[in-house]
Formats: structure tokens, C-alpha cells, sequence
């Protein structure tokens, strides 16, 4: 069996699957349930069966559509970057609030994907979100939390 | 009927139902004109403007990014040969040719009409068959419903795999995993939440189609080196030249469009296959009925070559709506989409809204015809406008996905648990991606779970647990007996094409 990454993808759907079908037998059902014809484990369970047929069919049967990825033709500097200022954004967007930070996200990501058109990258952002905000909470009446600047008394 | 067409008028000739019909075509236009952004990723980043409206209102917006993501496909095939979205792949076999002889703007007028005709012809197909189809599903019992979205998973496996079945279908299972966890809707027990209460109620719809497309997309992108917006570039330096159709070209067109929109609108309706099938099924079938002179043409700028597929991929579209609207199952990832957000204003799809939700029904039915016409009118004259806008570096696009996709999750739930959920699914999703595995099966998986394993619930205890229900009604059995027929053909085609 010619081992690759797909084959690797399918070994760890088929854990993947195993572990899930092992929590579907431990999901906990009224006593009354137990021996019903359907109660809340039914369903996964057959589902963690079918994942471990699939995944386990995939990890037997010859691939002859290999997909080969080029990992040095891969950018996973700046998708790496852009991943850990999208968690941090997500970090502090409540405790900030939404336009401080998502202006900031974006001119970050701006700066990090290797634009240097400051003014550009400036109305991309500030502007940008305000108006974008404007659209959702001033037009569109959806509520946006935004305790920075609630604080600095712009919104209500 | 015609109270209905009247209350679907009244509802979409509003003021506000217009303007969002316009904007939808134009925001998907632009969208559609990217290769490797589809419909799904532009109807997704709409979700979160979506929360302000009626759900009529905000449906037809989505509507009118789903024709003009399909047009805006049209576009860059015709004019790169890079096209944006699958269904518009059979459109460059000819169009792209024909734009090499210095006739673009005739190559978009001809996409374009046969475009707004194909949609126009399965408007009134669609006008016709959903409201008797929605009376036809009022006798569709739980195995029967059971059994069609085991058609519609087993088929948008089988058809949007490229020749990877196995890896779809393992998409398929983890859609339904992922729409398995939360609370169980009859028992309220709680399964796989692992203690966590942001996962009670389950993973929100809108945080998997985020992540698996807009979010995933975007990351795609950047890992790859890929640039979507050079495409656009190189469409805003195009001369179009006249966009004028001559007499003979349009008698071309007379023959064709009548019988591809019909191919297109039954190939929509069919769970799963959509505008792809649709687009390569009708130039195929366009070559094997024009006459000899003409067929030498396919290939090298034939009209009918383009006016087939550009027929048939916007009848699918709207042909794909029926099994959505009267039987509440998506037929297509993108439909897939559109039920989430239906579901999310508390409208559940079936055979009932015709009678309970008569206004959406056939707004969305008129609208379908209100965006032909805006793509007709604004958006073929604006291309070379709509490529310049669209010039913008992929340093800007990325992250402007990406905002939308976190803002469209913040607005939703306040929670920085989905966001990070949605970056991790997005990571993985990334990943798939690189090695082929397809996304769409997973969404309409995730979208169907929930009523899939309320109707095989509903089943197995009317019979008392017994499997019998698959074949003890003739409706059931047919429609599985269908579903075994696609696994066999597609092993076959397999099998054929190794050989």
C-alpha cells in the first residue's frame, strides 16, 4: 500500500471516527430510552460506523489520483501570521470592542500581507469599519457591542 | 396561482426587494468574476447584512449574488478562460475562442441573453411545477424524506468529487458529526459538548459556512500564492468590442435556448448535480443535434456552444430552488446555504411555506425574473467598470474576507468561543482543500443532519425499529433504488476511465 498524505487524512478520519462512535456509546439516555428503537446515541453511532467504513475503504483501496502538494511553493509564513492575528482579534473583540479592533485586524493584516500604501491601508480600515458599522447599527439596526466606545461616549 | 405571482410581485417590486436584487447581482457579479470565490462564499459573507431584514427581503439578496456570482463566472471564462465558478466551465469552450477573435462584447451579449432567457424559461418552469410539486410532497412521509436526502448526500457526493467519491463521502459523514453536536432535539441530552456550554446548542450554521468557505477560501488563497483579483486586471484592460448579435446568431440562439433550459431546469431540480452537470450535459447534447457545418464550430467560437451552456447553467440555478422551496432539502451547496439562512429567520422550507409563507415563495420566484433582467441591463454594459473595481490587490481582498466572515460570527453570537471554533474548522477546511477533499457535501450534510435524524427517528419507531420502512413504501423504494443507481454508475465511470 503506497502511503500518502491522503492516506495519512484517512488514518485519522478513521481514529477520528473511532473516537466518536466510543463517545456515541458513552452518550448518557433516560432509562426508558435505553431500549427504544431510536434514542440520542442512534444516530451518531450509525454515523461512526460510517465514517470508519468510508475513512477505512479510502485507506484500503489503491489511490490513483494522487494529490501532490508542493510544501515548498507554500506561503505558510504569512497564512501562519494572518491565523494568529485573526485569533487575537477574536481574543480581544469583546473586551475592546468592534471598531478598535477590527480596524486594527485589518491594517495588520494589510501591513503583514505586504502592502505599504499607508493612506490606502489607513481608509481601508478606520474609515472603512465605521462606515461598515454604520451600515449594520445605524442602518440595519444590528446590535454591535462596543465598550470602547461606549466608553468614549460614540455609542449609546 | 395568480394571487400568489400577485402577492410574489407585490412582495418583490418593492422599493427595498429591487435594491437588493441589484445589489445582490452586482456584489455576486463581482464575486462570480473570481476564480476560486463561488456563489457560496459570496452568499455566506451576505449572511451576516442579511440579520436586519425580513426574511423575503434577505433571501432575495441572496437570490440576486447567486445569479450574479454565475454571471460573473461567465465573464472570466469567456474573457481569461478562468472561470470563476464550475457551473461556467463548458461557457469558455466556446466563448474564450470567440473572444480570441477580437468578439468579446458579442461573446458576452450571446452568454448574457441566453443567460436571461435560460432563467426567464425556468422562472415560469418554476412557476408552474413548485406549487403542484408542493402538493405532490404533502404525501411524502418520514422514510420518504429519509430516503431523498440519502439521494441528495449520495448525489452531491457522486457529482462534486471530480473522481474522488470515497473522499466526498467521508465529508458527508463529518457534516452530519458536526451537526450531531449539541443538544438532541426531542431528548434535550447533551452529545459531544464535552462540558462546554457554547456548544449546547450545537455549531451555528452560519460559523461552518464561514469557515469551510469564506474563511478557508481566503487562507486557501494566501498558502497557495494564488492571485484572484489578476484575473479582473487583465478583464478591465479587454477590449469588448460591439456587443451586438446579428440576425443569424440569434436564430441560432431561438433553437437552442428552448431546449437546453429544459435540460438545465431538470438538471437543477435533481438533488445534487446543479449547474455543472447541467452546462456540460446540454453543449454536449447542443453538439450532437446542430448540423454538421455547425458542429465543426464547437470548440472555435460556436454560438450555439455558448448559448447552450450559458442556458443551461442559469436554468439550474433556478431549477435548483425547486427541491428547496417545496420539499425543505437543498439540492446544492449553494441552496444549502440559502436553507441555513432561511432556517435562521425561522422559516422551515417544505411543502407548507407555499401555504404558509406564500409571500416568500413567490417573491423569491419573481425576483429570480426581477435579476435577469438587472443583469441584463446594469451588469453587461458595467463589466469593464466592475473588472476595475475588482482590481484591488489580494492584500486587501484577504483581509476584507476575512472581516466579514469574524464580523458575520461576532454579530451572531457575542462569543469568542465561535470565533475560535470558526478559525480552527477553517484551518482544517484549509487543509482538506490542498488534498481535493470537497466541501460542499459537508455543508448540505450539516444542513440536512438535523432533519435526517429527526425523520429516521420518526421512521424506525413507526416501525417499530425495523429497516423494513426502507422498502415497504414504493416512494422509498424508488427513491433509494435511485440512489443505488448513481453509486453503480459512478463505480463504473471509474472503472471505465481507469481502463
Amino acid at each position: 500500500m503506497n502511503i500518502n498524505t491522503t492516506k495519512i487524512i484517512s488514518l485519522l478520519f478513521f481514529v477520528f471516527s473511532a473516537f466518536y462512535l466510543y463517545l456515541a456509546y458513552q452518550i448518557q439516555v433516560f432509562t426508558f430510552d435505553e431500549n427504544a428503537p431510536f434514542n440520542a446515541r442512534t444516530f451518531p453511532i450509525y454515523l461512526g460506523y460510517a465514517g470508519l467504513f468510508f475513512s477505512g475503504l479510502k485507506l484500503i483501496l489503491p489511490d490513483p489520483n494522487t494529490i501532490k502538494v508542493e510544501h515548498k511553493n507554500l506561503e505558510y509564513k504569512k497564512t501562519g501570521i494572518l491565523i494568529l492575528i485573526a485569533i487575537i482579534y477574536g481574543a480581544t473583540i469583546l473586551k475592546v470592542g468592534y471598531f478598535l479592533t477590527t480596524s486594527l485586524f485589518l491594517f495588520a493584516s494589510y501591513y503583514f500581507l505586504g502592502e505599504r500604501r499607508w493612506i490606502l491601508m489607513f481608509l481601508l480600515s478606520f474609515p472603512f469599519v465605521a462606515a461598515f458599522m454604520y451600515l449594520l447599527h445605524g442602518i440595519l439596526d444590528i446590535y454591535l457591542r462596543d465598550p470602547f466606545l461606549q466608553s468614549i461616549g460614540v455609542m449609546g | 396561482m395568480i394571487e400568489g405571482i400577485l402577492i410574489g410581485l407585490t412582495t418583490a417590486l418593492t422599493l427595498q426587494n429591487i435594491l437588493m436584487v441589484m445589489v445582490g447581482c452586482f456584489f455576486g457579479t463581482i464575486i462570480g468574476m473570481l476564480p476560486g470565490l463561488g456563489p457560496m462564499t459570496a452568499i455566506a459573507l451576505m449572511i451576516p447584512i442579511t440579520y436586519g431584514f425580513e426574511p423575503a427581503t434577505g433571501l432575495i439578496l441572496m437570490a440576486g449574488v447567486y445569479y450574479g456570482a454565475v454571471f460573473g463566472g461567465s465573464t472570466s471564462s469567456i474573457l481569461l478562460n478562468a472561470p470563476g465558478v464550475p457551473g461556467t466551465v463548458a461557457t469558455s469552450f466556446d466563448g474564450y475562442p470567440m473572444a480570441q477573435q477580437g468578439k468579446a462584447g458579442k461573446a458576452l451579449a450571446i452568454a448574457a441573453w441566453s443567460s436571461f432567457a435560460g432563467g426567464t424559461l425556468s422562472a415560469i418552469y418554476l412557476l408552474f411545477m413548485a406549487p403542484s410539486l408542493s402538493k405532490v410532497s404533502l404525501s411524502f412521509r418520514s422514510p420518504d424524506y429519509f430516503a431523498l436526502m440519502i439521494l441528495g448526500l449520495t448525489a452531491i457526493a457522486a457529482f462534486s468529487s471530480k473522481g474522488q467519491f470515497l473522499k466526498a463521502m467521508m465529508m458527508v459523514v463529518l457534516g452530519l458529526m458536526l451537526a450531531s453536536v449539541g443538544q438532541d432535539s426531542l431528548s434535550d441530552i447533551t452529545r459531544y459538548t464535552f462540558n462546554n456550554m457554547n456548544l449546547t446548542d450545537g455549531i451555528s450554521f452560519v460559523l461552518v459556512v464561514m469557515a469551510t468557505f469564506a474563511m478557508s477560501e481566503a487562507l486557501t488563497i494566501i498558502l497557495k500564492r494564488n492571485d484572484p483579483t489578476s484575473a479582473a486586471k487583465q478583464v478591465s484592460l479587454t477590449e469588448l468590442g460591439s456587443i451586438k448579435i446579428n440576425k443569424e446568431e440569434r436564430t441560432k440562439m431561438y433553437k437552442t435556448i428552448p431546449r437546453s433550459s429544459v435540460i438545465g431546469f431538470l438538471i437543477g431540480v435533481l438533488p445534487g448535480a446543479g449547474a455543472t452537470i447541467a452546462s456540460f450535459l446540454a453543449y454536449g447534447m447542443e453538439r450532437n443535434v446542430v448540423s454538421d457545418q455547425e458542429k465543426e464550430k464547437f470548440g472555435k467560437g460556436s454560438v450555439n456552444g455558448l448559448s447552450a451552456p450559458e442556458t443551461a447553467n442559469n436554468a439550474a440555478c433556478s431549477g435548483s430552488f425547486v427541491p428547496m422551496l417545496t420539499l425543505g432539502i437543498p439540492g446544492s451547496g449553494t441552496t444549502a446555504v440559502m436553507l441555513g439562512a432561511l432556517l435562521g429567520f425561522g422559516v422551515q422550507p417544505g411543502p407548507r411555506l407555499y401555504m404558509t409563507n406564500p409571500e416568500i415563495f413567490w417573491s423569491i420566484i419573481m425576483s429570480m425574473y426581477i435579476g435577469m433582467v438587472i443583469l441584463l441591463i446594469l451588469n453587461l454594459p458595467l463589466i469593464p467598470y466592475i473588472a476595475r473595481i475588482l482590481a484591488v490587490p489580494k492584500n486587501y481582498l484577504i483581509p476584507l474576507i476575512l472581516f466579514f466572515s469574524v464580523t458575520g460570527i461576532y454579530v451572531m453570537s457575542f462569543n469568542n468561543f465561535d470565533i475560535y471554533l470558526m478559525i480552527g474548522i477553517a484551518v482544517v477546511a484549509t487543509f482538506l482543500r490542498l488534498y481535493d477533499f470537497p466541501m460542499p457535501p459537508l455543508i448540505l450534510a450539516f444542513v440536512l443532519g438535523g432533519l435526517m435524524e429527526e425523520n429516521l427517528r420518526r421512521s424506525l419507531l413507526l416501525s417499530n425499529g425495523s429497516w423494513e420502512f426502507l422498502w415497504d413504501r414504493t416512494l422509498t423504494a424508488c427513491i433509494l433504488a435511485t440512489t443505488i443507481l448513481i453509486v453503480v454508475w459512478h463505480i463504473y465511470k471509474t472503472f471505465k476511465r481507469k481502463n
